[in-house]
């Protein structure tokens, strides 16, 4: 039987086989291709560039900054779609535009707010001088920029949701005596789970693959303040092939499992959703 | 006894609550009826501690509570749509109320027994392992009040409790929510727009609209005697005869001759009697009336005589 919007059946197959192109030429080609030149000259050369000091180092840093910008970003996420959710107060749209800000405005253009608020020539810069304090081309500079550009996800993914559930249960767990604590605990934290980890995995993916905000305030100093999207391009800049796609097919491996979790969690939620009355 | 004294509300330039004034003794059952938007909601809420007033006072055994939240009003509340927590089983959800406290918790094994009791109480005995979407409506809505009456509280509130429920069940739920609330020794408010409903629960029945009070009455009152034409029509049905008349459909009967003249336009039985749709000749008003369906049915078209029997008179200025 056909309706009325189904089109005919060699309509259908061009589309797939559009579709299926453009995902092979776009994303499987260049995937297979970073394992390819990573392991190009056999398994060695490959361990060797990931375990060189520098890229220990850079995998070492990359796992900091995403253990500190991440449960920051959780602690604000769920804070801000909390306070967007279930309460009315004054600024409230403008709160929810300034959340989406770190997605509308260029990468290099966040790295290049925090170098004028405290580069050596910026705002802070003196002061922080004075107190013998680095935070541009240092570890905490890169700790903010990433916290700026990541900032976005928890919340973009738990506003929706709470949005949807409304207030009644949290009503219901005071009105039976529960603090706001256990109220977040016991009700609001078990309803939110599987999108709060969604939001997580999101997050995550983009601080440690985070490139163009971390390239401005880090300095790229070797076995300091390089993360392992500014290694991949300097070793790539000194023509050490293997080792650049060595580290590049580490972020690539995070990306799969990324990919694989988030299918999986969607899977759940989909499984969660569709028991919820 | 609970008292609400000039309770003010408003929601932006909206005002949900002109100056309300309300009393409810222990033991009673009250319903406040209204249609949406009369305020009835924001009443039971702002008695809750869910909502707070802009003005006046909400006073539990004379005790200014205004300012108190709803956990230490220990008020039971009933949500519309159950607000049950999905992720917990029956059983936690009832225990709730006892497993949160910070002062005096029981200890488990009590808790659990409490919740058993509860439970049997509100005829789920042996669901208590279910999830709530595992749950029929029914069941659901008795979770969720066996949920507020585990922390005993003083004070029963009940928002639409029957609205989402189908008709049959609504009316089983009915009879045993009363039964319980005598048992139980409960003082109980519930808020419903369904006049049928109040009418047949209720002690006495508060009628709201527009945030102020229109009366407040036993149902019988609140029927017989509506104190003003809103009552009248929101309270059971109302036909309306030139020159401020309200007749009920069942207070009219058919006369010989005299009486008021109605084309008929519409006959269909409604249980034991036709119910007759007409125009009043040369008025237009439409007039409902009831006949006994013994005698025959009126013929479409026809012009019949009709005698209100028992009237109530509203003036122009009275609207």
């Amino acid at each position: 039987m056909r309706r009325s919007t189904t089109e005919s059946p060699a309509l259908q197959i061009v589309l797939i086989a559009i579709a299926l192109l453009f995902l092979a030429f776009f994303l499987a080609l260049p995937l297979v291709a970073v394992f390819g030149e990573a392991l190009k000259a056999g398994f060695g050369p490959f361990l060797n560039a990931v375990t060189a000091p520098d890229a220990l180092s850079a995998i070492k840093l990359t796992l900091l900054i995403a253990a500190i910008s991440v449960p920051l970003n959780v602690v604000f996420g769920v804070a801000a779609s909390w306070a967007i959710t279930k309460f009315q107060f004054p600024g409230k749209s403008l709160l929810i535009s300034l959340i989406d800000l770190p997605f509308s405005v260029s990468p290099v253009v966040s790295g290049l707010i925090f170098v004028l608020l405290f580069g050596a020539n910026g705002w802070f810069g003196p002061w922080l001088a004075e107190h013998d304090l680095k935070i541009i081309f240092a570890v905490p500079g890169i700790v903010l920029a990433t916290v700026f550009i990541t900032f976005p996800f928890v919340a973009r993914e738990l506003i929706p949701l709470m949005m949807e559930q409304g207030k009644d249960e949290e009503e219901a767990a005071i009105s039976l005596g529960a603090s706001g604590w256990q109220t977040f605990r016991h009700v609001t934290l078990p309803n939110i789970r599987w999108g709060l980890l969604y939001g997580v995995l999101l997050c995550n993916a983009r601080a440690m693959g985070e490139f163009g905000a971390v390239s401005v305030v880090s300095g790229h100093i070797r076995g300091e303040t390089n993360t392992m999207p500014l290694h991949v391009e300097i070793l790539y800049n000194e023509y050490d092939f293997v080792g650049a796609f060595a580290v590049a097919s580490l972020l690539a491996g995070l990306a799969l499992v990324t990919l694989i979790a988030k299918t999986v969690l969607e899977w759940r939620f989909n499984l969660h959703g569709s028991a919820r009355h | 006894m609970i008292r609400v004294q000039n309770v003010t509300k408003t929601f932006g330039d909206f005002a949900a609550l002109h100056g309300i004034d309300l009393e409810i003794k222990p033991g009673e059952f009250v319903a406040l009826l209204g249609p949406s938007g009369s305020g009835k909601t924001t009443l039971l809420r702002i008695i809750a501690g869910l909502e707070f007033q802009d003005g006046g006072e909400v006073l539990f055994d004379g005790e200014d509570v205004s300012s108190r939240s709803v956990g230490e009003r220990q008020v039971g509340f009933v949500f519309q749509q159950y607000a049950l927590f999905k992720h917990m089983t029956v059983a936690e959800n009832v225990a709730f109320g006892l497993s949160v406290r910070r002062k005096g918790r029981p200890p488990k094994a009590d808790i659990r027994a409490r919740a058993e009791e509860l439970l049997r109480l509100v005829q789920l005995d042996g669901l208590g392992k279910r999830y709530p979407g595992q749950l029929s409506g029914g069941q659901r809505q008795r979770v969720a009040l066996a949920r507020a009456l585990a922390i005993e509280p003083r004070l029963l509130l009940l928002d639409e409790p029957f609205g989402a429920l189908d008709a049959k069940v609504r009316k089983d739920l009915r009879r045993w929510l009363r039964g319980l609330h005598e048992t139980m020794g409960l003082t109980s408010i519930f808020v419903t727009h369904d006049q049928e409903e109040a009418l047949e629960l209720a002690d006495r029945v508060v009628v709201m609209d527009h945030g102020r009070i229109e009366q407040v009455g036993t149902p019988e009152q609140v029927y017989m005697e509506p104190a003003s034409p809103f009552v009248s029509n929101f309270v059971g049905e109302t036909n309306q005869l030139p020159g401020g008349i309200h007749v009920r459909p069942h207070d009219i009967e058919l006369v010989a001759s005299g009486g008021i003249p109605v084309v008929v336009e519409n006959v269909f039985r409604r249980g034991g009697s036709w119910r007759v749709e007409g125009r009043i000749e040369g008025h237009g008003n439409v007039v409902e009336f009831d006949v006994d369906a013994a005698e025959p049915a009126p013929t479409l078209g026809d012009t019949v005589r009709i005698q209100p029997l028992r009237e109530r008179e509203f003036h122009k200025h009275a609207l």
